[in-house]
């Protein structure tokens, strides 16, 4: 047992995957970044991206596999899906999941759809890892998560770890997986930690997790939504209130079967979001439950997103935007009086 | 020199493209078949110009405009047909439709209807080539409306860059769908964007099928010899609309007429006994293509439709959970 950083642990499951696989490449804006020049091989990246998580690839792995990029988003994705298609299976960073529209063509209408369109007989096995996230202060441009629009995508799967042993073993299986595979990275995440087996095996995509288990009230927490519910939880057990805390870690696709048989447990849920809330993984996942589990609800689904803003810059404004663990906690305390 | 199998197999495929094109404008005015249809008449030189230098598991991509680039990259017939009708049995299951034919079993990475989507897949398929010293060449085919898209622009730069030795055929037809190309342009000639990009260009007649394989067989050997991208302008005359059932006001009679003495069918008769070919040569080819081309779409009109739920099929490769009606 090791205990890793989950910058650490995608950087761990990119040297894996480089090893075990030959045809893995790697293509992004600043991936070894400034440095990344023949003769500086053998000597420290200068840069790994803006959070140093590709740091050391290109010196183990050289500039055939690791690719330093034009800022030509559309030009490396749809590379990609070329190069994803005769063979390889490239993994293509998108450096701030708000760049998203200028390369969502090559995500929606051919990395998703040409499987389908042109009769089955392709397959497009890469994977977009991009980084998330409110609360670094990194203003509208720089703080989305945009988990519901790749979600939308028919042909896409879309992964957002909370920690370093799902962010490892979640990464090997994209790595792995047959289809285009949107993975993204939550920024505030990053130089979290915890234990991290060395020789973790890949996690199935589908497949979510119960981070606690609890009687009284299901909180289905997506992504770094999962740290403030833990927080709300231990507050609540203090007042002898039980939660119970799902982590779909993957939306596409999504793990219902896991989220029914809790609601079917507590009969309260309480969906928590990141996201801007209209056509919102927190909407999705309240409708499915209102669908399949309406008699097993004791009370409407809560859901708690981010306004209906971009997000603002300044800390005061920031703060207010991103759900917290007081929204839980009061909506928990909401949920055990019905 | 040519060698005479492939002078028979460049007559047998301009024809049929031709031929084909002519049935298709036959059915949409007909209403025979639903959705968009986009017909080459006049790009026929370029589709096997640029094919008849390539084998058939090289790479390449196409455009809603693609009928031309499934023949003569050797789809069969009947499956594009199929395609077409909306059938079971077409070549993409009846999902992609007239502006998706591609089948990959025949190097085609995909028909994209998003203008300037193909180079850049191109792109990455060449890379590919590179990354595993193989070999096979990578075309790209767009349209002239597609070189003032950024994403052509940033494959271009990416290709230069990165010493990718793929070829992009850009045939300029004159119009942008209902635009003509030299009311957007910036530049005296079309190829001369690639300057930016220090990127080797050729210009040849879109419409001299000759040509076309010269210059693009050259294009071939120079682009894996230098190691570069080679951008190469086609020039020729949309003949169709931008769809069929376009009015092509846009387009003055005395503009057609003049190039109608260019056509490249027309040309490809009078250069036929250049070639070796007299004239019963090419009235047996010309009858043969002709009933292929009307068997395959009798052929299509007996073929099933898919189940409504056909729908559901191939979205994933794998998918754990059931894709939802």
């Amino acid at each position: 047992m090791t205990i890793k950083t989950v910058k650490d642990a995608i950087n761990d499951a990119l040297v894996q995957s480089f090893e075990e696989d030959k045809n893995v490449i790697l293509m992004g804006e600043d991936i070894a970044g400034g440095k990344g020049r023949e003769q500086y091989q053998g000597t420290q990246d200068a840069w790994g991206g803006p959070f140093g998580v590709t740091q050391g690839l290109y010196t183990k792995f050289g500039g055939e596999r690791v690719r330093d990029t034009t800022i030509a988003e559309a030009g490396f994705f749809g590379a990609a899906i070329g190069a994803a298609m005769t063979g390889l299976r490239p993994i293509v960073e998108l450096m701030y999941v708000d760049f998203a529209g200028v390369c969502f063509d090559q995500m929606m209408n051919q990395a998703a759809k040409v499987r389908y369109m042109f009769g089955g007989k392709q397959k497009v096995p890469m994977v977009v890892r991009t980084v998330v996230g409110a609360g670094f202060r990194a203003g509208s441009e720089h703080s989305q998560t945009l988990y519901s629009l790749y979600t939308h995508i028919p042909g896409l799967k879309v992964v957002a770890p909370y920690d370093a042993y799902d962010a490892k073993g979640l990464l090997l299986s994209s790595i792995k997986d047959d289809d285009p595979v949107i993975f993204m990275e939550h920024k505030r995440l990053y130089m979290t930690s915890c234990e991290v087996p060395d020789d973790l095996k890949p996690i199935p995509l589908g497949k979510g997790r119960i981070r606690r288990e609890g009687s009284d009230v299901t909180i289905i927490a997506i992504q770094r939504m999962n740290l403030f519910a833990e927080e709300a939880a231990n507050e609540l057990e203090k007042i002898n209130i039980s939660c119970e805390i799902v982590d779909p870690r993957t939306y596409s696709p999504l793990d219902e079967e896991l989220i029914f048989q809790s609601v079917k447990k507590t009969g309260k849920v309480i969906v928590v979001d990141e996201s801007n809330p209209k056509c919102s993984l927190a909407s999705e996942i309240s409708s499915l439950i209102s669908e399949k589990c309406f008699s097993d609800l004791k009370a409407a689904v809560i859901k708690i997103t981010a306004p209906h803003t971009p997000v603002p810059f300044s800390p005061p404004m920031e703060d207010f935007y991103i759900p917290s663990t007081k929204k839980i906690i009061d909506a928990v305390k909401k949920l055990k009086d019905v | 020199m040519i060698e005479k199998e492939k002078i028979n197999w460049i007559y047998k495929k301009i024809f049929t493209i031709r031929f084909f094109e002519e049935r298709i404008k036959k059915i949409a005015k007909e209403k025979t078949v639903p959705g968009y249809l986009h017909t080459c008449i006049g790009s026929e030189a370029i589709c096997v110009g640029v094919m008849a230098a390539l084998n058939q598991d090289d790479w390449i991509s196409s455009t809603y405009r693609n009928h031309g680039h499934a023949i003569a990259k050797g789809c069969e017939l009947n499956e594009i047909t199929s395609e077409i009708y909306g059938r079971k049995t077409g070549i993409c299951k009846g999902r992609g439709g007239s502006m998706h034919i591609s089948d990959f079993s025949k190097g085609m990475l995909g028909s994209f209807g998003i203008v300037a989507a193909g180079p850049a897949v191109v792109l990455g398929a060449a890379l590919q080539e590179k990354i595993n010293k193989s070999n096979k060449t990578c075309v790209s085919f767009f349209g002239d409306g597609a070189i003032h898209n950024g994403a052509f622009h940033e494959a271009a730069g990416l290709a230069k860059l990165w010493n990718i030795p793929m070829i992009f055929v850009c045939e300029n037809n004159g119009y942008a769908e209902a635009t003509a190309t030299d009311w957007h342009l910036n530049t005296k000639e079309l190829s001369d964007i690639t300057k930016a990009y220090d990127m080797l260009s050729y210009i040849g007649d879109g419409n001299n099928v000759f040509e076309v394989y010269d210059i693009t067989k050259k294009a071939i050997s120079e682009a894996k010899q230098k190691n570069t991208p080679i951008f190469l302008e086609f020039k020729n005359y949309r003949f169709s609309g931008q769809y069929e059932g376009d009015t092509q006001l846009y387009q003055p009679q005395e503009e057609i007429d003049k190039a109608k003495q260019n056509d490249p069918i027309k040309l490809a008769k009078e250069n036929s006994s250049k070639y070796g070919l007299n004239k019963n040569d090419l009235e047996k080819i010309i009858n043969e293509v002709k009933e292929e081309v009307d068997k395959a779409f009798d052929f299509a009109d007996t073929q099933p439709w898919p189940q409504p739920e056909d729908a559901l099929e191939e979205v994933y490769v794998n998918y754990p959970v059931e894709i939802k009606t």
